[in-house]
């Protein structure tokens, strides 16, 4: 606020005061007037306290009020504060030499709470600051600041390439256009719309189409397709794809193990399959039971609904075709009456109610009813005929023995009930891991000797071993009748592979009888019949350590080689290659030596002539000795001479110095040993060495990059850390 | 026996037979192993058989598979086996580098500028001291259109981005637009746009991907394509620029030489210029790496080439020296690996972008100053412009075959290439491989300038050790051509 306004202001108030007692309907005062007006009494009171201007102001305002409407027209008058012109009656030059302060007027905003405080604790503090404002800087100056925050900026945002451009400094191999287009034929229509329609003749053909509103220029694809193929990102597709891949594998996987399982025929195998199964089952029917007995109930009301249904169907009835066929079967074939057996046990199982285990009577009496009578007869002709059992032959002691087994059997449970069907049951539970582990055992057996057989090459303690694993095996399927069969016909099998070892071991025999010891003994017989340094030198040299290539057909046969030896023998009578090559070496290397060099002159400083020699003396100061050579880089290689000396031609090809990134001659010569063509190396690796450092499409723009890269950069960075997380193990 | 085993060589020798029947005829009489035999002698017949899937080929095209044992004591002295392959692969480089393809002659005047079509490999457009403007065809080696643009010199002419039209700036204070579609049968040659400056253009670069483009004279403008005054003016006290470059990565930037010897940077964002260097000598054209953001490259009046990283402008990166009078023009190849230059002592050389000497010089006789050069698009190819009228176009890589190689030729070219960098620290590979023929003058003006360079280093030392220690410091190459950076 300028000084003369604020003045003006004091003024003002001072007139208005006195009306507030006359109480003047004409003059509204509004708030801040107020305000201001307790202000200015501080002002007035320190300069004008006499009552005679009193008492004139008194007067003088009284007039005012009298006048009314003229008052009105002064004040709208002096409320045009900024007024260039101004009437020398209107100022007032009272209290001139009075300076108002800023603390004068910040005490009226104290008590304003409509100034905020913020704008009050500024003010204050403009108070307390005693700072002169700075100059505004230079233009040049502050150009100069612009310039280099706009560098900077700049330097910033360019710097963001950098790893990009490092990259690519590192990378091996750069492949340009740096955004190849995915390879495929291009959508017909795109090709066409870069094409316009240009001659007379053509833009007729063109109006033609379009009158006739023949697609020119429809996409193939709609938007919205070709976004939905843009949305998938190359890492995400990567990622995708190597999840189906697994996913596939372990399908493919499961599909196999299952095929393989399927493909089993082995009936035995699947009812311990089956049976493992079932207990199973019955295992986490009772853990069920604890933890989720809702689940459990609904488990039952399954079962419970499968045994309706059994009953109700003849599924598992001996009516069916298969049945009834079996049961023909039955009255000769052991297996068929077994299979049917358990066809009916399975209905037994099915149909039983589950809570009460107990089996009704009228149960038990039924199935006999629906089974002939034969069928649990013990079949007669089984030991007649052992083709039904896919035997070849027996021991006669073996077979009798098998019958004392089989015959009380037969004889007892000629009318098997279905009770002692349970029972059997009950039994083989009890006995079902131990059946179930012997199974295995067998089968693997089995396998082995299957194996074992066909090179026909077993120890006889093996086959023992063999036996003495079956040996438990027949113990325990005494009881039951066809492991026991089962386990005779392996003992049989390896009673048979016995025998054939024997014959083996009798036809080696013979041979050996025949020709004794066809391989061992005839070796050392070769190598004496081989070169022999005795007879080929005539003079002591030092052992060489030549590397023999093995031949084949030295160790074979005796004749050829005799003629072979012989005839190189015959060959090289007169040379005596090695030890001329070691005479030679000793050549080389006496002549390599350093010699001594006589310096010394017949006559130089003391007589000379025919039979005079220079003296000891000078002999011994002008005869030059070298001290001793470096150790021959052969002396530990006695097949090779090395020449040590600088050989000019080859010098040319030479490097003199150390080429300049490389710190040690070891790790240039690291960088040469390593051999690239396809002399020494795979194709493949071939390819890999010889990759080109930069490669470029024939025919293509090389654009400059784009930002694109920056941001797919930032990509891969992030890709590689989640990559890692992610990892997957296959 | 070995009457048997000779037959079988000599049948070898003439590859009569293969492998095995060859040990069946060693073997025959040799392997006995009887068991259930009552013959009167005993023998067994080995026989090494192979599957014929291993060694056939499925059609006469196919290479034939030849089995190899790769064990390294089979096949020794791989080193000076390679080395020998290595020499020879560089002497056949030598022997085919021919790198000049073809001359485009048709303009009355010198070539004063060119440029390169952003989408169409083959086409090229130059201008000349005579104002004519001429579109060729590089496949066909001819000229396709011919436009009178410009009174006076062609100063600058740039694609559009798009490839649709281009611009030119010339003598006449003109700036024009033109279709890159030649008229219809009929129809005149007429600019799409014609702006009127006020001074002389001397160049001109359009955005990468904006409707907007730069051109230099007395100060930098950028202009908007749609409208006729500038919509941004940069002086930084100056009065005569020589090129403006749009840096094609960011590509908001750009950069001009000045007359002041200096190289101004700028941000077309912003109101005021950026930075810049002042040199000891004045830069004619500056040329922005396409593959990396910051790098650009100046060519110079005191015959060198600068790369400097625009961040830090206090020295440059690299120094390239080889030629021999002022150079005047650079373009880098696509890839941004490298560059080539144009000198007014009449050749052109092409630098690895790091490298301090060029790996290339390409002269002909006929050919005078260079003054412009273009590096084609496809990083095959390089075109110059030069005073006595004519376009050269040379291969980029002096030994490349030309056109579609088999795989087994891209092959055999990789292997070489490989072996030539293996062993090309060897001194007679190196010989071979740096040896180019210059011609006499040029060649004893090298020699020359080595010797005053050598001179000069001399005195320099002298001066150094007849005066107080420090007191003459020691400039790296680099420092010397910096005079100072203004901010």
């Amino acid at each position: 606020m300028s000084k003369a306004s604020t003045k003006k202001r004091t003024m003002k108030a001072r007139k208005k005061r006195p009306t507030v007692p006359v109480e003047n309907p004409d003059v509204s005062y509004d708030f801040e007037e107020d305000g201001f007006d307790k202000a200015d009494d501080s002002i007035a009171s320190d300069g004008e306290e006499d009552s005679d201007n009193e008492r004139k102001r008194q007067k003088l305002v009284e007039a005012i009020s009298s006048l009314g409407g003229a008052r009105r027209k002064k004040i709208t008058g002096e409320r045009s504060e900024p007024a260039l012109q101004k009437s020398e009656f209107t100022v007032n030059a009272e209290g001139e030499g009075v300076k108002i302060k800023l603390t004068d007027l910040m005490k009226s905003m104290d008590k304003i709470s409509a100034v905020s405080a913020k704008a009050k604790k500024q003010l204050k503090k403009l108070h307390q600051s005693k700072k002169t404002v700075e100059c505004p800087v230079t233009t040049q100056e502050r150009e100069r600041i612009q310039r280099d925050v706009a560098f900077q900026k700049v330097a910033k945002e360019v710097t963001q390439w950098q790893s990009v451009i490092q990259k690519n400094h590192k990378a091996e191999q750069l492949v340009f256009p740096l955004n190849q287009e995915p390879p495929g034929p291009k959508a017909v229509e795109r090709v066409v719309m870069s094409w316009k329609a240009q001659t007379p003749l053509e833009q007729e053909i063109f109006s033609l189409l379009s009158a006739n509103n023949q697609p020119t220029t429809d996409p193939i694809l709609t938007p919205t397709e070709e976004a939905s193929m843009k949305a998938m990102s190359l890492s995400e597709v990567k990622m995708r794809r190597a999840e189906l891949q697994k996913a596939r594998a372990l399908q493919s996987y499961y599909e196999a193990k299952a095929r393989r399982e399927r493909k089993i025929k082995s009936k035995k195998y699947h009812r311990v399959l089956n049976k493992a199964k079932r207990k199973d089952f019955l295992k986490q029917f009772d853990e069920m039971v604890k933890k989720d007995p809702a689940g459990a109930l609904e488990e039952m009301n399954k079962m419970e609904v499968a045994r309706m249904q059994e009953r109700m169907s003849l599924k598992h009835q001996n009516s069916g075709k298969w049945a009834r066929s079996k049961a023909i079967m039955a009255k000769y074939d052991d297996g068929a009456r077994k299979a049917m057996q358990q066809q009916l046990e399975v209905n037994k199982d099915l149909t039983q109610k589950l809570a009460v285990a107990v089996c009704s009577e009228d149960e038990e009496a039924e199935i006999p009813e629906t089974l002939p009578d034969f069928v649990n007869e013990a079949p007669q002709g089984t030991d007649s005929n052992p083709w039904m059992k896919g035997k070849l032959s027996e021991d006669p002691a073996e077979n009798g023995k098998e019958a004392d087994d089989v015959a009380p059997q037969s004889t007892g449970i000629a009318p098997v009930t279905a009770a002692a069907a349970e029972e059997e049951e009950e039994e083989e539970s009890d006995v079902e891991e131990t059946e179930e582990e012997s199974l295995l055992r067998e089968f693997d057996s089995r396998r082995k000797m299957r194996q074992d057989s066909e090179p026909l090459q077993v120890g006889k303690e093996d086959s023992q071993m063999e036996l003495n694993r079956n040996a438990p095996v027949l113990k325990e399927s005494e009881d039951t009748s066809v492991p026991l069969l089962e386990g005779q016909t392996d003992q049989m099998e390896t009673f048979e592979y016995m025998e054939l070892l024997n014959q083996v071991e009798s036809v080696q025999a013979e041979t050996a009888s025949v020709e004794p010891q066809p391989s061992s003994d005839r070796v050392p017989q070769k190598q004496k019949k081989g070169i022999e340094l005795k007879d080929v030198l005539t003079k002591d040299a030092n052992p060489l350590l030549v590397p023999l290539a093995p031949t084949a057909a030295a160790t074979e046969d005796s004749d050829e080689t005799l003629d072979q030896t012989g005839l190189i023998r015959e060959a090289f009578a007169g040379d005596d290659v090695i030890s001329d090559f070691v005479k030679e070496k000793k050549k080389q290397a006496n002549a390599d030596k350093p010699r001594v060099v006589d310096l010394t002159l017949p006559g130089w400083g003391e007589w000379g002539g025919s039979g005079l020699r220079p003296s000891l003396k000078k002999r011994r100061r002008f005869r030059v000795k070298t001290g001793p050579p470096p150790p021959r880089k052969d002396d530990r290689r006695p097949g090779v001479i090395i020449s040590e000396k600088r050989n000019g031609s080859l010098s040319l090809h030479q490097l003199n110095s150390q080429p300049f990134p490389f710190t040690s001659p070891a790790q240039f010569e690291s960088t040469l040993r390593a051999p690239v063509g396809r002399t020494w190396n795979t194709e493949r690796t071939v390819k890999k060495l010889t990759k080109p450092e930069v490669l470029t499409r024939l025919g293509a723009v090389i654009e400059p990059m784009a930002r694109e890269e920056l941001t797919k950069d930032k990509d891969a960075r992030a890709g590689d850390w989640s990559g890692e997380k992610i990892k997957i193990n296959f | 026996m070995h009457r048997s085993f000779r037959l079988c060589s000599a049948y070898l020798t003439r590859g009569f037979l293969n492998w095995s029947l060859c040990i069946l005829f060693i073997f025959l009489p040799n392997v006995i192993v009887p068991q259930y035999n009552y013959f009167h002698f005993k023998m067994k017949v080995k026989v090494l058989s192979r599957n014929p899937d291993d060694y056939v080929r499925e059609t006469k095209l196919d290479i034939q598979r030849v089995p190899r044992n790769y064990d390294p004591t089979l096949h020794p002295f791989e080193v000076c086996r390679e080395y020998t392959r290595a020499l020879n692969a560089t002497k056949m480089d030598r022997v085919f580098a021919k790198p000049f393809l073809a001359s485009l002659d048709g303009h009355r005047d010198g070539v004063n500028c060119m440029a390169k079509h952003t989408k169409s490999l083959s086409t090229y457009l130059s201008g000349s001291c005579d104002g004519e403007v001429k579109v060729w065809n590089l496949s066909k080696r001819e000229c396709l259109r011919t436009i009178q643009a410009h009174e006076g010199f062609v100063r600058g002419m740039t694609v559009r981005f798009c490839g649709t039209s281009f611009f030119t700036v010339g003598d006449d204070k003109t700036i024009k637009q033109w279709n890159m579609e030649p008229p219809g049968y009929g129809e005149a040659e007429e600019p799409l746009n014609t702006i009127l400056g006020k001074t002389v253009f001397t160049g001109l670069d359009h955005h990468q991907k904006e409707g907007v483009f730069a051109t230099c004279g007395q100060q930098v403008d950028i202009w908007d394509e749609k409208r006729s005054s500038p919509i941004r003016s940069f002086t930084w006290g100056v009065d005569s620029f020589s090129s403006v470059r749009f840096n094609p990565v960011e590509t908001e930037l750009l950069a001009s030489c000045a007359s002041d010897r200096s190289i101004v940077l700028y941000d077309m964002r912003e109101a005021a210029p950026l930075k810049k260097v002042i040199m000891t000598m004045r830069s004619n054209t500056l040329c922005w790496n396409p593959m990396e953001a910051y790098y650009f490259t100046s060519c110079n009046e005191d015959y060198n080439l600068y790369t400097y990283d625009m961040r830090y402008l206090n020295q440059p990166v690299t120094v390239h020296a080889d030629h021999v009078s002022a150079v005047l023009d650079v373009d880098y190849s696509p890839t941004g690996r490298e560059f080539v230059s144009a000198s007014f002592d009449k050749t052109i050389r092409i630098f690895p972008k790091a490298a301090g000497r060029s790996r290339e010089v390409y002269h002909t006789k006929r050919m005078q100053h260079v003054i412009c050069i273009k590096w084609s698009a496809d990083n095959r190819y390089i075109l110059s412009g030069s005073d006595e009228m004519n376009i050269r176009l040379w291969k980029a890589n002096a030994s490349e075959k030309l056109g579609v190689l088999s795989p087994r030729e891209t092959e055999a070219t990789n292997y070489r290439q490989k072996l030539r960098e293996k062993f090309k620290h060897f001194p007679q590979i190196r010989r071979i491989a740096q040896h180019r023929h210059l011609p006499k003058a040029l060649y004893h003006q090298s020699l020359e300038l080595r010797t005053m360079k050598e001179a000069c280093r001399r005195k320099e030392k002298n001066v150094r050790t007849h005066s107080k220690p420090g007191s003459v410091p020691v400039l790296s190459e680099k420092e010397k051509h910096v005079v100072s950076v203004v901010k």
